[in-house]
C-alpha cells in the first residue's frame, strides 16, 4: 500500500503536472467548451432569425393589407395593378398537390416499411434502404424536368384534356419524392415494437402478414402518423417541382387536374423577377413564407412529440 | 361465433385449407412489397435513362467551357459549374466546423437541462423547414441587413444553414456510436474533457463526420430555390475573379462578392424555356446534376460501410 502511494506520488511528479499546467489546460477546456457551445447556438439563432425576419418583414405588408382581407379574399394578385392579397388560393395551391403527393407516400411508403421491417432479411435491409434513399436525394429541380417532360405527357395520354401544366403530375412526382422519409420513418417505429409481442402472436398461429397488420401496425400507430406528418411537412414545402410543372398562377380549386400555384412557386415566381426591395410584392413573398413556415412548423412539431411517443411506448 | 369458429378448426382439413390461404396472402404482399421497391427504383433508372437520352447532343467538352447563350446547340455550363464549385466551397468551410462543433457541445459537453433541449429541439425543427424559408432569410438578412448583394458568400452562408442539421446529426450519431470504455480509460490517464474529445472520440467518428459533410453537401448542390430567393441570376457570361492571383499574397477573396449562377439554376432556366431546343440543354445539365448528387451519396454509403468494418470496439 505504502509502495504504491510511494509510486503514484513519484509518477505524478515526473509527468510535470505543475499547478501551473493544470490551470493551463482547464482553461484551455473552458475556452473550448465555450466555442462548441457558440457553434450549438448558431441553431438557435438560425431559429430566431428565420422568424425575426418573416415577422419584420411581413409587418410591413400587414399595414398595407388588413389580416382579413388576407385570410378571406379569394383572389391572389399582388403584381396585378387590380391587387388583391387572399392567400387562400395558395394555400389551396400547396393543400391539393400535398394531397396527391401523400396519396402516393403513404400507401408505398408503408408497404415497403412492413416488407423491410417484417419480411425482409438483415442484409436485404441493409442494401435496400440506402438504395431507396437515393430517391429522396434527387435534386428537386431534376424532379421538376421528370413531372413536366414525361409524367405529364403520360396523364396527357390517358386524360387528353389535361392541361400542360397540372397539380396531378406534380404532386404524383412529389409522391415519389417522399417515400423514403415515410418508409423510414414508419419502418423505425416499426422496429421499436418489442419482439415479445410478435412471438406472442406467432405462438397463436398467426402469420407474418396478420402479425404485421394487427399486432405491429397498430402497436406503432403514433409513429406511423408521425411518418405521415413528416410527410406532408416535406410536401408542403416542395418548391421547385410545383414551380415547373404545376404553373404559376393563382387559382383557388382543388382539382388536381388544373394549374395552380402553391405558396412556394409564387415565391419563386416572384423572386425570378427584379422586384424593388422594400416593395409591397417583396413584402408579400415575406408574408408567404409566414404562412408556409407556420404550417410546416405544426406538423413538424406534432410529428415531434409523436415520434418521441413511440420511442417512450415500450 | 367463436366456438363455432373452434369447432370448424378442429377439423383438421379446414384448418389445413385456412392456413395455407393465410400463407398465401404472406406470399402475395412478399411480391407486392418487393414490386413496390422494386418500381420506385425503376423510376429512378428511368429518370436518369431520360436525362442521359434527352441530353445526348449535347455532352462533349463544348458544354462544360462555353457559357449560356441564345443559341441552344452554343449554350454551356461553364459559368454554372465554375459557381457551384465555388459554392459549395464557401458551404463546406462554414457548415462543417460548425456542424461538428455543435454536434460534440450536445454529445459530450451538453448538461441535460432545458437549455440543452432548446438547443436539440432546435436543431430538429430546422432539419424540417422548407428550403425556400432559408432563401427567404438570406434574401432579408445577407443579402439585405448584411448587405452582401446576390453573391457566391451570400449563397454559400444560405445552403450552410441549410444543411447545418444533417451534418450536426450525422455527426452525433458517430460520436454516440464510440463506447464509454474509451472515454473511461482516457479520463482515468488524466486527460481533460477536450483531450478526451480531440484524441480519442473524435478520430473514432471520422468515418460519421465525412458522411454527414458528403451528404450535406449533395443535399446543397442540387438546391434551387433558396438560391433563386436570393436573386441569383441565370444569364451569366463571365466567370468569378480568380482565387489565385499572380501578385503577392497570391490568394485573393475578391470572388466571394461576385454574381454567379449555379447549376440547378441553369437547369432551371433552360427547363422554363419554352424553345424546345433548350429542354435538351436542361436534361444535359440534369443528367451532370443528378450523376453528382448520386456519386456523392454512394460515396457516403461506402464511407460508412468502410469505417463500420473498420473499427472493432
Amino acid at each position: 500500500m505504502q509502495k504504491v502511494s510511494h509510486i503514484l506520488s513519484q509518477t505524478s511528479f515526473k509527468t510535470g503536472l505543475s499547478p501551473h499546467a493544470l490551470r493551463y489546460r482547464k482553461l484551455r477546456d473552458r475556452v473550448v467548451e465555450t466555442f462548441l457551445l457558440a457553434a450549438g447556438l448558431v441553431a438557435v439563432f438560425t431559429t430566431l432569425a428565420i422568424v425575426a425576419i418573416l415577422l419584420y418583414e411581413s409587418s410591413t405588408f400587414f399595414e398595407h393589407v388588413s389580416l382579413k382581407e388576407f385570410l378571406t379574399d379569394t383572389m391572389w394578385t399582388p403584381l396585378f395593378a387590380d391587387a388583391h392579397y387572399g392567400i387562400l388560393p395558395l394555400v389551396a395551391g400547396t393543400l391539393t398537390t400535398t394531397m396527391v403527393a401523400l396519396l402516393v407516400a403513404v400507401p408505398l411508403g408503408t408497404t415497403i416499411a412492413i416488407y423491410l421491417s417484417e419480411f425482409a432479411a438483415h442484409h436485404v435491409r441493409e442494401t435496400v434502404k440506402p438504395i431507396l434513399e437515393l430517391l429522396g436525394a434527387v435534386p428537386t429541380v431534376v424532379y421538376g424536368y421528370f413531372a413536366l417532360t414525361m409524367v405529364t405527357p403520360a396523364l396527357q395520354w390517358l386524360m387528353p384534356e389535361l392541361p400542360g401544366f397540372n397539380m396531378l403530375s406534380a404532386g404524383l412526382v412529389i409522391g415519389l419524392m417522399i417515400v423514403p422519409y415515410v418508409s423510414s420513418v414508419s419502418e423505425d417505429a416499426m422496429r421499436a415494437v418489442p419482439r415479445y409481442m410478435r412471438e406472442g402472436s406467432y405462438a397463436m398461429g398467426a402469420t407474418r402478414l396478420q402479425t404485421a397488420l394487427r399486432v405491429v401496425v397498430p402497436g406503432a400507430c403514433s409513429g406511423l402518423a408521425a411518418a405521415f406528418i413528416l410527410g406532408i411537412s416535406r410536401a408542403v414545402g416542395e418548391t421547385m417541382v410545383v414551380a415547373i410543372a404545376a404553373g404559376m398562377q393563382p387559382n383557388l380549386t382543388f382539382d388536381p387536374r388544373e394549374p395552380a400555384a402553391t405558396i412556394t412557386a409564387y415565391i419563386v415566381q416572384v423572386s425570378l423577377g427584379d422586384l424593388p426591395h422594400g416593395s409591397i410584392g417583396y413584402q408579400s413573398i415575406f408574408a408567404a413564407g409566414l404562412v408556409l413556415m407556420l404550417i410546416t412548423l405544426i406538423f413538424n412539431v406534432v410529428g415531434f412529440f409523436l415520434t418521441r411517443r413511440f420511442r417512450e411506448a415500450y | 361465433m367463436r366456438a363455432a369458429n373452434i369447432a370448424s378448426y378442429n377439423n383438421a382439413s379446414a384448418l389445413r385449407a385456412g392456413l395455407s390461404r393465410r400463407k398465401m396472402f404472406d406470399q402475395i404482399f412478399v411480391i407486392v412489397g418487393l414490386t413496390v421497391m422494386l418500381m420506385c427504383l425503376i423510376v429512378l433508372a428511368i429518370l436518369f435513362a431520360d436525362l442521359v437520352r434527352d441530353g445526348a447532343p449535347r455532352f462533349g467538352w463544348d458544354f462544360f467551357t462555353n457559357f449560356a447563350s441564345r443559341h441552344a446547340e452554343r449554350a454551356g455550363i461553364l459559368a454554372a459549374w465554375v459557381g457551384t464549385s465555388l459554392v459549395m466551397l464557401v458551404t463546406a468551410v462554414c457548415a462543417v466546423p460548425v456542424g461538428v462543433a455543435a454536434a460534440i457541445y450536445l454529445e459530450e459537453y451538453a448538461p441535460k437541462n432545458w437549455f440543452t433541449a432548446i438547443i436539440e429541439i432546435n436543431v430538429t425543427n430546422l432539419a424540417g423547414v422548407p428550403s425556400i424559408v432559408y432563401g427567404l432569410l438570406a434574401l432579408g438578412l445577407f443579402v439585405y441587413q448584411f448587405d452582401l448583394g446576390q453573391s457566391i458568400a451570400a449563397a454559400g452562408l444560405t445552403l450552410a444553414l441549410l444543411i447545418l442539421p444533417i451534418v450536426i446529426v450525422a455527426t452525433r450519431e458517430a460520436i454516440r456510436s464510440v463506447p464509454n470504455s474509451i472515454r473511461e480509460a482516457a479520463y482515468g490517464l488524466g486527460a481533460t474533457r477536450w483531450e478526451v474529445t480531440k484524441d480519442h472520440v473524435l478520430p473514432y467518428s471520422t468515418g460519421g463526420v465525412l458522411t454527414g459533410m458528403i451528404l450535406g453537401l449533395s443535399r446543397a448542390i442540387g438546391e434551387t430555390a433558396p438560391i433563386i430567393t436570393i436573386g441569383a441570376l441565370s444569364f451569366i457570361a463571365f466567370l468569378p475573379q480568380s482565387p489565385i492571383t499572380s501578385e503577392f499574397p497570391f490568394i485573393s477573396f475578391k470572388w466571394l462578392h461576385d454574381p454567379f449562377t449555379v447549376m440547378p439554376i441553369q437547369m432551371f432556366n433552360w427547363v422554363s424555356r419554352p424553345d424546345q431546343a433548350f429542354q435538351a440543354n436542361a436534361a444535359a445539365a440534369g443528367a451532370i446534376l443528378l450523376a453528382m448528387t448520386l456519386l456523392m451519396n454512394g460515396f457516403a454509403i461506402w464511407i460508412r460501410y468502410r469505417f463500420r468494418k473498420k473499427i472493432n470496439w
